[in-house]
């Protein structure tokens, strides 16, 4: 099996390492053909495995591929992993970006136009991001299949390396190479965290590999750790707040979400996968796979629950006055992260990695839908430009509104079963905070209907609103764009209704996710549970399907029926339009706090601490004292002969004294 | 009789008068030689007498040396202060402090 | 053990006789002095590399001893020998300068034979000084290795070279009387000058405390720590590209190797009572030189500052190890947290070797490391900007690459001291990546911004070569850190062994705490 897993890890990589370095010789074709043949065979042995664990003919494998080092005791290894969540994991991650790379071919088929003139970096771009997407791939395949925290964090790292460089992809843009330099350094805010809690790991269970760290933990539950004085804080809640820093940094929460909206400048494929899909589900993995500590820890999981659930609901609220179809989208992404965050908080992880599935389908499937519109309308991303696309676009139009659908939890579609069973969830939680977090989610519900159909009206429906010149070259993609939106649309919309009764209420998870009794909500509601037909009904009757109709209605009635209430709202709601629109002030704070105060800092070390204090006072200090006393000492020195015959005279009578008295 | 301490006396004031001459002396450098051959000529006077009183003649053949030394000091002495004079067309000790600091 | 061939006599001597024929074939045909020199840089390193294969990792005691009378009068040996700490310092110093002669190659115009001769004295010098096992021998090659690295400044550097070359002899000069005299002191205590003598000398508190802040003046501002640092980015700003590789690479770790080989082992005690001392030190350096290369504007004074702030990382590791120590709790952490300093010693050698490698393609282009000359680079030099980027994400310390190994280790480490060391190192996740990156982002990214840069051609087969090599070495020692850690992980434990037990008198319990 090993051999298995390390091919599903490797093809990616060779593909990554081909297209790289010799994309120039291979040329486009050879570009993209050799990294999809490396994510396809990857796809295909993943969905082999997943095979395997769904029908029970594949055990859990747990191994180490090579010994990384061993040092202090510790042994430090990279090896899989491979369970019911990993191999749900690949298959996800891999399906989707199989998906992303054949759309690439149509979306970055001209992208020389993207570059300046004569630029050698425009030459291959073509063949770099395919290079990059399969690195891409890579990187996510060692995060999720890792067994040890090491791998976990090499994993994490390099999906950000990734990120950076494809945010920053059109390195020619200003506003690109701003946002991934933004992406990587709040990431790395995370990662901080996320380090600090590896070296609390390390230091108390004495290994990284999560077999033994899971093992030790409930002996370790009620260790406090000395921080400051006497000031002692619980272990598990220390590395469960730690560790979760860095999910924050990577799934884009409060208040290290800043990074994802801009995260927009990057090509749409990648918003895709890795903004969307992948990457930014990493936390939420994450913490699922680390549901034996976090059980252990109520304050973490209060921790995690209040801060995905502000992010799910506020950010949702930002993604209403957004007028860039990908931003829109980004924002819902924001707020589908904080439902599957507070899923987590709620002990739900199921349910967590469930949503993280189904939006993975879905929410890959708009951003492409939305880059088929963008190829379509010629690179504007502008909603306030577009309008009655359905006419030209239908194949895109009918997806986006499975995907749309799927989003919003409307029954039956697959964001409808993840979505209810979370806010059911968090419902029936206990854990601190989870009345708040209820609250939040239920009412998100209505603020997702409202914006995904308002975008979804303002660009198929409607009056055109393109100039004459976008409208006459307007007409459906080409194939390779739109399979992968076809064949995304299919689990978008079925993924729920087949797996929902495994994944949640079955033994999926059974022996991989760790949940404390007193904590788990999901076996209170599969004792509730009878077939999808009845949670689809039962969902009917609940709070969130009328608020997701709600939102739709209005959303419909504002931008369908009476456009002019749209513009009325904004005045008549203008702080909160503003508020919205300034994001909170998040940006403006982190720009003039801690850019211009790091900067300020190292200013103030530089010329007052370095050149004044050190070089200034100390080292030419130090000089200037010498050449002072010098100065004074050399007018002994007069140059005439007898001052230094008499000098000597004296002298000699001095050491003759000397002598002869003592 | 003349006592040894004779001898030694008259070394004694030659010296010191050849060392006041040195650093009394601010006008001309050929004074400073001659001062310098009269402190050897003290150092002599000494090594004669001691060599006379002791019985040993490994004092006078010293002075022999000395002597040559001093011969070619002063030549060498020379030929520096008419090098001297030609370069700053001054032998006046006040205008000679090169290793002023 | 005595070896049969005298491998390190040979890899001390032979570069120094090359400088001697590099330096006598003249200017006339640089062709022959380059060739020569780059001959020499190899077989000295084909002959290190002899120390590598034969090296006995399983085994703490020092390999390819040489022992030979040298001046009898004061009891000063040719001592020489190697373990696993001074060995990969060793093969480390014979592959950089192989580098530094080839990258040299055409820039270097101006009598080019002094040039490379110098290198290949230092590197004979260098050699010398992590293998030297007699004191004064030691100091001998200390100082000695100040004289070609003066005269490298001085002749082929920038414009304010006479400043920064004395500001740098000065200050590292300063520094190391300090230490002849605790030598000295511990000769007249010992009647010998080996430094393994040295080592088991039993010494009182106050004695420890005064030859260990002699120590430290030398080794302190070698390292450099803060606030001793303010000569390195003079010195790497005014020295030549190959300048600059050998003080990043090399020199800068002769510091930290004297910490391990005399600070730590011969005062132990005065090490556990001070290790505040350097502690704060070092976590000074790490997150206030961090703010301070955030807003440098030229790009070698940025490199300098980041390699003041990752050596930091190499004395934390060092001087953990006692807190460590008090922590029942903590296992095996003054291990890794030495090892990761070691480890940190050689990935920056590696890396800031290629970050000054990279500033220094764009000088030779444009003549200027200023930051805001530049822009756009990208779309130039293709190639040379991915290595760029590449470089500066192993400077941040990416996973995957050796800059995040030692890094790692030391984090590790540091968390079993304290958790607020491990907080301060952390930062430097965040600091590291802030000030390599937006440097970066200026450079290489960018619409083009001038005609100059337009007009830049891509990195050559030359250039390539050099920063190619590194790139393979920097992500080898990041994916598999095994083969270095294990060839000096017996000296280590050795070495923690050591300092755990106190010279003085009363021996305290923390011998318990090891593995």
């Amino acid at each position: 099996m090993e051999n298995i897993y390390l091919t599903i890890v490797l093809a990616p990589l060779l593909g990554s390492i081909v297209a790289g370095f010799f994309g120039g010789r291979i040329g486009r074709a050879g570009a993209h053909w050799v990294t999809i043949l490396g994510v396809g065979l990857s796809c295909l042995l993943s969905l082999y495995v997943l095979k395997g664990f769904v029908d029970g003919s594949l055990p859990v494998f747990d191994g180490a591929v090579y010994t990384w080092m061993v040092s202090g005791g510790i042994q430090f290894e990279i090896g899989f992993l491979v369970d019911q969540l990993t191999a749900l994991m690949m298959a996800v991650v891999t399906f989707v970006s199989l998906m992303v790379h054949i759309y690439t071919i149509g979306y970055m088929a001209d992208d020389e136009h993207n570059w300046p003139k004569g630029s050698l970096a425009g030459k291959n771009s073509y063949q770099r991001f395919f290079s990059y997407i399969s690195l891409f791939t890579f990187s996510m395949l060692m995060l999720v299949m890792s067994n040890n925290f090491l791998q976990l964090f090499f994993g994490w790292e390099a999906v950000g390396l990734v990120s950076y460089l494809l945010i920053g992809f059109w390195s020619v843009r200003e506003t690109a190479i701003f946002a991934n330099l933004k992406a990587f350094l709040v990431n790395r805010v995370g990662d901080f965290g996320f380090i600090l809690g590896i070296a609390a790991v390390a230091m108390y269970f004495h290994s990284l590999d999560y077999r033994e760290v899971f093992a030790l933990a409930p002996q370790l539950a009620n260790v406090q750790i000395q921080v400051w004085g006497d000031t002692s804080w619980s272990l598990m809640t220390t590395i469960g707040v730690l560790l979760f820093i860095g999910a924050m940094g990577k799934s884009a929460q409060v208040p290290l979400h800043v990074w994802l909206p801009d995260s927009m400048e990057g090509p749409t494929p990648i918003s895709a996968l890795i903004h969307a899909a992948t990457m930014v589900t990493a936390g939420i993995f994450m913490v699922a796979r680390m549901s034996p500590l976090y059980e252990l820890s109520e304050t973490a999981l209060s921790f995690i629950m209040v801060i995905g659930a502000t992010t799910a609901f506020f950010m949702g609220l930002i993604g209403l006055v957004q007028n860039d179809i990908k931003r829109v989208v980004a924002y819902s992404t924001l707020s589908q992260l904080g439902y599957m965050i507070t899923a987590l908080g709620a002990s739900a992880y199921a349910a967590g990695i469930f949503h993280l599935m189904t939006h993975a389908f879905f929410k890959a499937l708009l951003f492409l839908a939305a880059g088929s519109v963008i190829i379509a309308m010629h690179h504007d991303q502008d909603i306030r430009n577009m309008g009655g696309l359905r006419k030209y676009l239908p194949i895109t139009w009918i997806t986006f509104l499975l995907g749309s659908l799927a989003l919003i939890g409307f029954p039956g579609f697959s964001g409808f079963f993840s979505k209810d069973a979370i806010i059911e969830a968090v419902h029936l939680s206990q854990v601190g905070g989870s009345g708040y977090a209820s609250i939040l989610l239920t009412l998100g519900v209505f603020v997702t209907a409202l914006y995904s159909f308002r975008l979804y009206f303002l660009v198929f429906h409607g009056q055109e609103r393109m100039d004459e010149h976008t409208r006459h070259h307007l007409h459906e993609t080409p194939a390779v764009v739109w399979v992968p939106l076809v064949l995304l649309a299919i689990p978008s919309v079925f993924i729920g209704w087949l797996s929902v009764e495994a994944v949640l209420f079955g033994d999926w998870f059974k022996g991989v996710i760790l949940v404390a009794p007193h904590h788990d909500v999901l076996a209170q509601m599969g004792a509730g549970y009878h077939g999808q037909a009845g949670f689809v009904l039962h969902g009917m009757l609940a709070l969130p399907f009328w608020l997701a109709m709600g939102g739709l209605a209005l959303a419909w009635y504002i931008y369908m029926v009476n456009p002019a209430i749209a513009a009325y709202l904004m005045v008549r709601f203008g702080t909160l339009y503003r508020i919205l629109d300034g994001k909170y002030g998040f940006d403006q704070m982190n720009m003039a706090l801690f850019a211009g105060g790091s900067r300020g800092l190292g200013k103030l070390f530089w010329k007052t601490g370095d050149q004044q204090l050190i070089d200034g006072t100390l080292i030419n200090g130090s000089a200037q004292g010498v050449g002072w006393i010098a100065e004074r000492l050399r007018t002994i020195q007069t140059g005439y002969l007898y001052h230094y015959a008499i000098a000597m005279i004296l002298g000699l009578v001095v050491l003759l004294t000397v002598f002869v008295t003592f | 009789m003349i006592e040894l301490s004779d001898y030694l006396m008259l070394g004694g004031v030659l010296f010191a008068i050849s060392v006041a001459g040195i650093f009394i002396n601010r006008k001309n450098l050929i004074v400073l030689l001659m001062c310098i051959e009269l402190m050897l000529l003290a150092v002599n006077t000494n090594f004669i007498a001691f060599s006379h009183f002791l019985g040993d003649m490994s004092g006078q053949i010293f002075v022999f040396f000395i002597l040559t030394v001093a011969a070619a000091e002063a030549a060498i002495g020379l030929a520096i202060l008419v090098v001297l004079f030609r370069n700053r067309r001054t032998i006046d000790v006040e205008d000679l402090d090169a290793l002023k600091g | 053990m005595q070896s049969a061939i005298p491998v390190l006599s040979l890899s001390i001597w032979l570069p120094i006789i090359g400088g001697l024929f590099v330096l006598a074939s003249g200017d006339k045909v640089p062709g022959i002095s380059r060739w020569t020199a780059l001959g020499f840089s190899i077989l000295t390193f084909l002959i290190s590399l002899l120390l590598w294969t034969g090296f006995e990792s399983d085994t703490a005691q020092m390999q390819f001893v040489e022992h030979a009378t040298w001046i009898p009068g004061i009891n000063a040996w040719y001592y020489l020998g190697v373990d696993g700490i001074s060995m990969p310092l060793i093969v480390l110093t014979t592959f950089i300068t192989i580098l530094v002669v080839i990258a040299g190659w055409e820039v270097i115009q101006y009598k080019p034979s002094q040039y490379l001769a110098a290198f290949l004295m230092m590197e004979g010098v260098m050699i010398g000084v992590f293998s030297a096992l007699d004191a004064v021998l030691f100091y001998v090659f200390w100082e000695a290795m100040l004289i070609p690295m003066f005269i490298i400044i001085g002749v082929w550097g920038g414009p304010n070279r006479v400043y920064a070359t004395i500001k740098f002899f000065l200050y590292t000069f300063f520094g190391s009387v300090f230490m002849l005299v605790a030598l000295i002191y511990m000769y007249f205590k010992s009647g010998s000058y080996s430094i393994l003598d040295f080592q088991q000398l039993p010494l009182s508190l106050t004695e420890q405390v005064w030859i260990f802040l002699a120590f430290l003046a030398a080794f302190a501002v070698k390292v450099p720590m803060w606030p001793v640092h303010t000569w390195l980015p003079d010195a790497h700003v005014e020295a030549p590209t190959g300048g600059s590789v050998i003080l990043a690479a090399i020199m800068l770790k002769i510091g930290g190797y004297g910490f391990l080989r005399f600070s730590l082992p011969i005062t132990p005690d005065a090490s556990a009572t001070l290790d505040w001392l350097i502690i704060a030190m070092s976590l000074i350096a790490v997150v206030y030189i961090g703010f301070v290369a955030l807003v440098q504007q030229d790009m070698k004074k940025l490199i300098a500052y980041s390699s003041i702030a990752h050596m930091g990382f190499v004395t934390l590791g060092f001087f953990i190890v006692f807190a460590i120590f008090n922590r029942p709790e903590a296992v095996g952490g003054a291990v890794l947290g030495m090892a990761g300093g070691m480890v940190q010693m050689v990935s920056h050698g590696f890396i800031s070797a290629a970050m000054f490698l990279c500033v220094g393609v764009l000088y030779d282009r444009l003549h200027s490391r200023e930051i805001s000359t530049y822009g756009g680079v990208i779309h130039t030099m293709p190639v040379f900007g991915a290595l760029m980027v590449f470089f500066a994400m192993a400077n941040a310390g990416l996973p995957g690459t050796s800059g995040f190994v030692g890094e790692f280790m030391v984090i590790l480490a540091s968390f079993q001291a304290d958790f607020w060391y491990a907080f301060l190192a952390a930062t430097t996740l965040i600091l590291g990546a802030a000030y390599t990156l937006w440097m970066v982002k200026r450079v290489v990214y960018g619409p083009v911004t001038s005609d100059q840069v337009a007009g830049l051609r891509d990195a050559n087969g030359r250039e390539l070569l050099v920063l190619g090599t590194l790139a393979v070495a920097v992500v080898a020692l990041g994916v598999w850190p095994e083969p270095l850690v294990e060839v000096m992980d017996a000296s280590i434990q050795h070495l923690a062994q050591h300092i755990a037990v106190s010279k003085l008198a009363a021996a305290p319990a923390a011998v318990a705490a090891l593995p």
